[in-house]
C-alpha cells in the first residue's frame, strides 16, 4: 500500500497530462468543429500521405547515418582509458547546452547561398551550390541534433560489455569482424534500439528543423500539425487526426524495432 | 615426452612496472602444469602471453618449436577457461559451446554431435536450451569448459576457473578436471593462488614469486624439498627460524644443536631452517629437544593445531593429541624433517 502512495504524484502527474490529453485528441480527431461524430477529419487526413511518406523517408535517414556515426565512436570510446571516456562524452554533451533554436539558425547563416560554407568554396571559384532549403539540409539538422541521443544509450551499452567476452570469442576462433558480428552487435542491441527510438521519433515529427533548413518545400508532417493548431489552416480537428496517425505509425515502429530487442538479451545486464 | 610450449626469458610490463622478470619455462606435451602464487605474482600474465592477449616486452613464445609471438588469440592452438567464466549471455548454453564451431564453419549435425559430447562429459545434458545467466556458478564453470574443450585444443589454459567456487564443489571440480585432462590426453596450463589444489591435480608445480619463477617441480618435490624459505611458507605451513649451519649435517637453532641431513652450506652460515608444523613431535617436557609453553588450541577436524612458545618463537605445531593452554611440553623434530635453505634476500 505505501509503495503505491510513492507514484502517487506520478500517477496525477500521467493522468492530467497525459491521459487527459490524449482522450482530447482522440476526441477532436473524431468530431466536427461543432462537436458531432464525424470520420471525414481521418480521411482528409489522407490526402497528406507524401508528407507523411517524406517525414517517414527522412527521418530513417536520419536514423541511419546517426547509427552509422554513433556506434563506430561509442564502441572506441567504450575501449578507451576511462579519464579520456568522460572528456568524449562531455563533447559529445557539449551541443546540448546550446539552445536547440540556436543550433539551428547556425546551421541556417552556415549553409545559406552567401553563407560560409560556400563563401568558402567560393574563395577557389566554386558555387554557390544550393545547400540550404533542401532535404539534405534537413536530414543535416536531424543527425546534428539527435546525435547525442543516439551516441549516449549506445555508449552505455557497450561499456557494460566485459572485455574478457571479446577475448573468449577471439579465444574461441573469431577475427575482429567475428567478434563484432557476433558478441559486440547481438550484445548490444538493447542499446541499437534505444538509440534508432529516440532519434526516430523526436525526427519524424519535427517542425523546427524542416521549417529552417527545409524551406517550404519540405514540408514534414510535423509542421503540418503546427499549421493546424497555429497557422493560417486553423483546423484543430485535422490536426488531431494527423497526430493519431502518427502516433499510431510511431507505436507501429516501435513494436517493429523492439522484435529485435527480445528475451535473449534479458539476460545480458546482469 | 616433447615440449609442447617452450618460453624464453619472458619479460613483461604493465604501465611500466615489471611483472614479469626474464621466465623460461618448458611444458611437455599432456602434462597438467600449475603456475602457483600469491597475487600479483605474475602468473596470469604468463597465461595471457601463451594465449596471445599480452605481448611480452621481450623473450619469445615457442609453440611446438615455432615462435609465436606475433600470433593472434583466434590463430593459436590453445583454448582458455576465464577467471569469471565470461560465457555469452546472448547466447544459450548450446550456443555458447558451439561457438568455436560455428566460427569454424563445420555442418550443423557435426555440431550437434560434438556439443552433445562436451555436455556429457561435462555432465550437463538436457541442458542445451537453458539461459546461461540461470545456471549456478558450477554449471557456468561447466560449461566454460565444455565450450574450451570443444575445439580440441593442444593446450588449455585455466585462470583460476575454481576461484568463485565454494569449498565442497570446488574439491569434485578439481577431481573431474584431472580426469578429464586424463581422458582427452591434452596439456593444461592451470593458474592458481590455492597451494592445495596446486597440489591435487598437477604433474607439475611452477611457483612464482614478484614476477620469478621460485621453484619448479613435482607436488611432492615441492612440498618435501622446497628451495627456499618462501616456497616452504607458502606450500602448506611452515615454521621458518633462523639458524647457523656449523657444518655438514650439523645445525643450530633454538639455542641448540641438531642433526640434520643437508650439506654443502659451508661453515658457520646464517640458513633458514624450515620445520612443517605436522612433523614435530610433542613429547613430555623433559623428553624433548626443546621445551615450550602451549599458547593456544583450535581444533582443525583431523588434527589440532598448537602455537607454542618455546626460545622466543612460537612454533606451530599440528598434532592429534591435544595439550591444555598454559601446559609446558617438550618438542621433538627427526633429523630428516629439519629442512635447511639458503637465506632468501632481504625484501
Amino acid at each position: 500500500m505505501k509503495s503505491k502512495m510513492i507514484s502517487l504524484p506520478y500517477l496525477i502527474w500521467m493522468l492530467v497530462f497525459t491521459i487527459v490529453p490524449l482522450g482530447l485528441v482522440v476526441f477532436f480527431a473524431f468530431t466536427t468543429p461543432e462537436g458531432q461524430f464525424t470520420l471525414d477529419n481521418l480521411t482528409n487526413a489522407g490526402q497528406y500521405i507524401s508528407v507523411l511518406l517524406r517525414s517517414i523517408w527522412l527521418a530513417l535517414i536520419a536514423t541511419a547515418i546517426c547509427l552509422l556515426i554513433a556506434y563506430p565512436l561509442s564502441y572506441i570510446l567504450s575501449r578507451m582509458h576511462v579519464n579520456r571516456q568522460r572528456t568524449f562524452i562531455m563533447l559529445v554533451m557539449l551541443p546540448m547546452w546550446i539552445n536547440f533554436l540556436l543550433r539551428t539558425y547556425a546551421w541556417m547563416t552556415l549553409l545559406e547561398n552567401n553563407g560560409l560554407i560556400n563563401r568558402f568554396f567560393g574563395l577557389f571559384g566554386l558555387g554557390p551550390f544550393n545547400l540550404i532549403n533542401t532535404e539534405g539540409a534537413v536530414v543535416l539538422g536531424m543527425v546534428y541534433n539527435y546525435l547525442p541521443f543516439m551516441i549516449l544509450p549506445l555508449y552505455s551499452i557497450l561499456t557494460k560489455i566485459d572485455n574478457s567476452l571479446i577475448e573468449a570469442a577471439q579465444d574461441l576462433g573469431a577475427p575482429s569482424r567475428k567478434v563484432f558480428a557476433k558478441v559486440v552487435i547481438p550484445m548490444s542491441m538493447p542499446g541499437i534500439t534505444t538509440g534508432i527510438t529516440m532519434v526516430f521519433v523526436p525526427a519524424i515529427s519535427t517542425f523546427i528543423i524542416s521549417r529552417m533548413l527545409g524551406g517550404g518545400s519540405n514540408l514534414l508532417i510535423g509542421d503540418l500539425i503546427d499549421l493546424q493548431f497555429l497557422g493560417n489552416a486553423y483546423n484543430p480537428n485535422l490536426g488531431a487526426a494527423i497526430s493519431l496517425v502518427l502516433m499510431v505509425l510511431i507505436l507501429l515502429f516501435m513494436s517493429i524495432v523492439n522484435q529485435f530487442d527480445d528475451e535473449r538479451t534479458e539476460g545480458m545486464l546482469l | 615426452m616433447e615440449n609442447i610450449i617452450r618460453l624464453r626469458n619472458l619479460v613483461a610490463e604493465y604501465d611500466g612496472e615489471r611483472v614479469l622478470n626474464d621466465i623460461s619455462l618448458d611444458i611437455r606435451d599432456k602434462e597438467f602444469v600449475t603456475l602457483l602464487g600469491p597475487s600479483g605474482c605474475g602468473k596470469t600474465t604468463t597465461l595471457r602471453i601463451i594465449g596471445g592477449f599480452l605481448q611480452p616486452k621481450q623473450g619469445d613464445v615457442l609453440f611446438e618449436g615455432k615462435r609465436i609471438n606475433a600470433l593472434p588469440p583466434y590463430k593459436r592452438q590453445v583454448n582458455t577457461v576465464f577467471q569469471r567464466y565470461a560465457l555469452f549471455p546472448h547466447l544459450n548454453v548450446f550456443e555458447n559451446i558451439a561457438f568455436g564451431l560455428r566460427i569454424k564453419k563445420l555442418p550443423e549435425k557435426e555440431i550437434i554431435r560434438l556439443v552433445g559430447e562436451m555436455l556429457a562429459l561435462v555432465g550437463l545434458n538436457g541442458y542445451e536450451k537453458r539461459n546461461v545467466g540461470h545456471l549456478s556458478g558450477g554449471q557456468q564453470q561447466r560449461v566454460a569448459i565444455a565450450r574450451a574443450l570443444v575445439n580440441h585444443p593442444k593446450v588449455l589454459l585455466l585462470d583460476e576457473p575454481l576461484g568463485a567456487l565454494d569449498l565442497k564443489l570446488r574439491k569434485g571440480m578439481q577431481v573431474e578436471l584431472k580426469r578429464i585432462q586424463q581422458s582427452m590426453e591434452i596439456t593444461f596450463i592451470y593458474v592458481t593462488h590455492d597451494q592445495e589444489e596446486a597440489l591435487t591435480m598437477s604433474d607439475t608445480v611452477v611457483v612464482m614469486k614478484d614476477g620469478n619463477i621460485q621453484q619448479i617441480g613435482t607436488p611432492q618435490d615441492i612440498y618435501n624439498e622446497p628451495t627456499n624459505a618462501f616456497v616452504a611458507d607458502f606450500i602448506g605451513e611452515s615454521n621458518i627460524i633462523d639458524g647457523i649451519m656449523h657444518e655438514d649435517f650439523l645445525v643450530e637453532f633454538a639455542g641448540q644443536k641438531f642433526e640434520c641431513v643437508d650439506k654443502g652450506f659451508g661453515k658457520m652460515q646464517l640458513v633458514d631452517v624450515v620445520i612443517r608444523p605436522e612433523d614435530i613431535r610433542l613429547l613430555p617436557p623433559q623428553e624433548g629437544d626443546i621445551s615450550g609453553v602451549v599458547e593456544s588450541v583450535i581444533f582443525k577436524g583431523v588434527h589440532y593445531e598448537m602455537i607454542i612458545d618455546a626460545c622466543g618463537y612460537k612454533w606451530t605445531v599440528h598434532s592429534t593429541l591435544c595439550e591444555e593452554p598454559g601446559a609446558i611440553v617438550g618438542m621433538h623434530v627427526k633429523p630428516f624433517d629439519i629442512h635447511i635453505m639458503h637465506r632468501m634476500e632481504e625484501e
